[in-house]
């Protein structure tokens, strides 16, 4: 494909914010980052990291009272983030698909599955009745479901979870978008259906060139599916870049800690390295840079400052001391 | 070395029928679901035994069988010497039982909201009698939180800091046996090596023995000294942890270490496993691996492999 390096999502210096009584909450904070064509970008974090909340605002699906607080977001050179109600509904399932992490809730339990493709093509494409069927069985059998024409009018009960991931998956693909994202779409999976719903994305993105925002708190999940890698931590981005050189050679103490922290790393020590400490709250975040009080390398900068931008680091890491120089 | 608890030809059923009208109306038979079939294994003294399988292979209702939360059907465990189901001595039965803790998956549901931590973590010795005064507050010391923390309630704590309390919980009782049943799943990984470096501390402080029960190949490989494999309520590998990982005979085994990721996987392609765990109500016949085999030939269709000793792993397999 000659239009590989096509970016398809970009976002710029994007905020969420979530207005409460005892003042202004902001699970995303200055967020930027660009998804090019069948690329898999991973965004990994622990729980309250923001993660979720990133792929949600995207999508246009955010609760209130949160609410988009500056910044922008592009969808193949198009304004996406300043659109009414309407005119979202119009991209979502259309130009993003998205696949979440429960695909018993994510999926209409009195409706078959058929229907409820059908109901989505029919919404997104011009085509009748008989043609959507079509396409939805094309879809299944796409995806990897057996004797897909007689299982269409099944219900999603009748389906294991592996497979109804996979019919989530065909509902997110069929009318074939240009950007899915996938929160978590492995976690309530077994290894061996895990390693299945893997391989079928990144056959997806590579067939079809859809980008892919990949939310997982999985390192290994990571390594094996993304080409880039964004680490949130307490809302913002602390560091990105190519999957390989995240994983193995990271800048910022929090990647550095959580990858060591991983029993994957620890290669038969006894004691795996910690860090201590947990995520502080939204309502109770330190001053300066989020993650001083559990970092090793910490000064009397970082207490007082905000953690400086990405581009500090040429865009790798918002680190006052990323690049080795301990002062 | 001593064994801890020794499990003989451990069976487990539950009756999964439609009720009994709908069997007459709709001529349907009665319905067993073979949870646990046959298992046996010994967890030495002070060791760390790891139990791994995918969902529904029978490993968690073991654990609930081991601490005494279910009967078997049939089959024995022994603990220290003293058949859980079969003693008579009362007395003798009520030490042992107290020897025996669990930790449990979900911090968020295996805490009471109502109840202020330090009436948590004495209730275990409190329910027996015993002397609780300045208990909890050692207890929340030793765990890495602050004896401050008695009067607080559940709520107030982080995900990792509540698996701590329930770990409190279990030591209160000055167990020898603690069971785990995905004791970090719900837990970050910053947070998981906290708990999990914790829990080796307190086995070398007390001289704990622990059964491990987990789906995560990584932390089982980190934690334990031996692992026992089930796939559909059977054992079907059992070796010492370096043996496992490094030279896994059993076929599922095999696919199992294979599919799960790798941290320096980068742009692996892995072939993914065929098929998935079978219904087990109609469990294939014979060896019930057989369907998703790569090797499987009509023997395996017709007989089920026994579990046999080779070299140091004991496992169930024609061609292992």
């Amino acid at each position: 494909m000659n239009n590989m390096g096509e970016i398809v999502l970009s976002v710029r210096d994007f905020g969420v914010e979530i207005p409460t009584r005892q003042g202004i909450l902001r699970p995303v904070d200055g967020l930027s980052l660009d998804i090019a064509r069948g690329k898999i970008l991973g965004v990994v974090g622990e729980s309250g990291a923001g993660k979720s909340m990133t792929g949600n605002a995207v999508i246009g699906l955010l609760d209130p009272p949160a609410h988009v607080a500056g910044g922008e977001i592009w969808l193949n050179g198009k304004r996406i983030d300043n659109l009414n109600r309407e005119r979202m509904r119009k991209i979502r399932g259309k130009e993003i698909g998205m696949v979440f992490q429960d695909p018993l809730t994510s999926l209409n339990p009195l409706l078959p599955i058929g229907d409820q493709l059908v109901e989505t093509i029919m919404e997104h494409l011009p085509v009748d009745k008989k043609q959507a069927m079509e396409k939805a069985v094309a879809a299944l059998d796409e995806v990897g479901i057996p004797a897909a024409a007689q299982r269409i009018g099944s219900y999603p009960h009748e389906f294991s979870g592996g497979m109804r991931q996979r019919v989530v998956i065909a509902l997110a693909l069929c009318a074939e978008p240009s950007l899915v994202i996938a929160d978590e779409p492995t976690t309530a999976l077994d290894v061996s259906v895990q390693a299945q719903i893997i391989s079928l994305l990144k056959r997806m993105c590579k067939e079809r060139g859809t980008a892919i925002m990949l939310i997982t708190h999985d390192m290994g999940v990571i390594a094996e599916t993304a080409d880039e890698v964004a680490v949130m931590y307490a809302g913002r981005m602390v560091e990105l870049g190519p999957v390989r050189d995240v994983l193995t050679s990271p800048t910022h103490p929090y990647t550095q800690g959580l990858m060591a922290s991983t029993p994957l790393a620890a290669k038969g020590n006894k004691r795996l390295n910690q860090i201590e400490g947990a995520m502080p709250r939204l309502d109770n975040l330190p001053q300066g840079c989020a993650f001083h009080p559990r970092c090793s390398i910490a000064k009397d900068k970082c207490k007082i400052n905000p953690a400086p931008g990405m581009d500090l680091n040429e865009g790798r890491a918002a680190c006052w001391f990323a690049d080795g120089t301990k002062q | 070395m001593r064994d801890m608890v020794k499990v003989e030809k451990l069976c487990r059923e539950f009756d999964v029928s439609p009720p009994w009208l709908n069997r007459v109306i709709e001529g349907k038979s009665k319905a067993i679901l073979h949870a646990v079939n046959d298992v046996s294994f010994n967890i030495k003294k002070n060791s760390v035994y790891a139990l791994v399988g995918e969902s529904g292979s029978g490993k968690s209702t073991i654990g609930k069988i081991v601490v005494g939360l279910l009967p078997p059907t049939s089959g024995s465990v022994e603990i220290d010497g003293v058949d859980l189901f079969h003693e008579r001595d009362k007395s003798k039965l009520n030490s042992t039982r107290s020897g025996i803790q669990m930790i449990f998956q979900d911090p968020y549901a295996s805490l009471n909201p109502r109840w202020k931590v330090g009436g948590i973590i004495v209730e275990p010795v409190e329910a027996r009698g015993g002397n609780t005064k300045g208990l909890a507050e050692k207890l929340l010391e030793q765990v890495g939180l602050s004896a401050l923390d008695v009067n607080k309630y559940p709520h107030e704590f982080s995900g990792g800091q509540r698996q701590r309390i329930c770990i409190a919980r279990a030591l209160a009782a000055e167990p020898n046996l603690i069971v785990c049943d995905e004791p970090t799943s719900a837990l970050d990984v910053s947070v998981q090596a906290q708990v999990l470096n914790l829990m080796s501390d307190l086995r070398e402080e007390f001289k704990l023995t622990y059964l491990f029960i987990s789906h995560d190949l990584t932390i089982v490989q980190h934690m334990a000294d031996v692992v026992g494999v089930l796939y559909l309520g059977r054992l079907i590998e059992e070796a010492p942890r370096d043996i496992l990982f490094g030279s896994p005979k059993h076929p599922y085994t095999q696919m199992l270490l294979e599919a799960a990721p790798k941290l320096d996987g980068f742009g692996r392609e892995v072939a993914p496993p065929k098929g998935e765990i079978p219904d087990p109500i109609n469990p294939p016949s014979g060896c019930a691996y057989h369907p998703r085999c790569p090797i499987a030939t009509d023997k395996c269709k017709a007989e089920r492999p026994e579990m046999t000793m080779k070299d140091k792993t004991r496992v169930a397999c024609f061609f292992a």
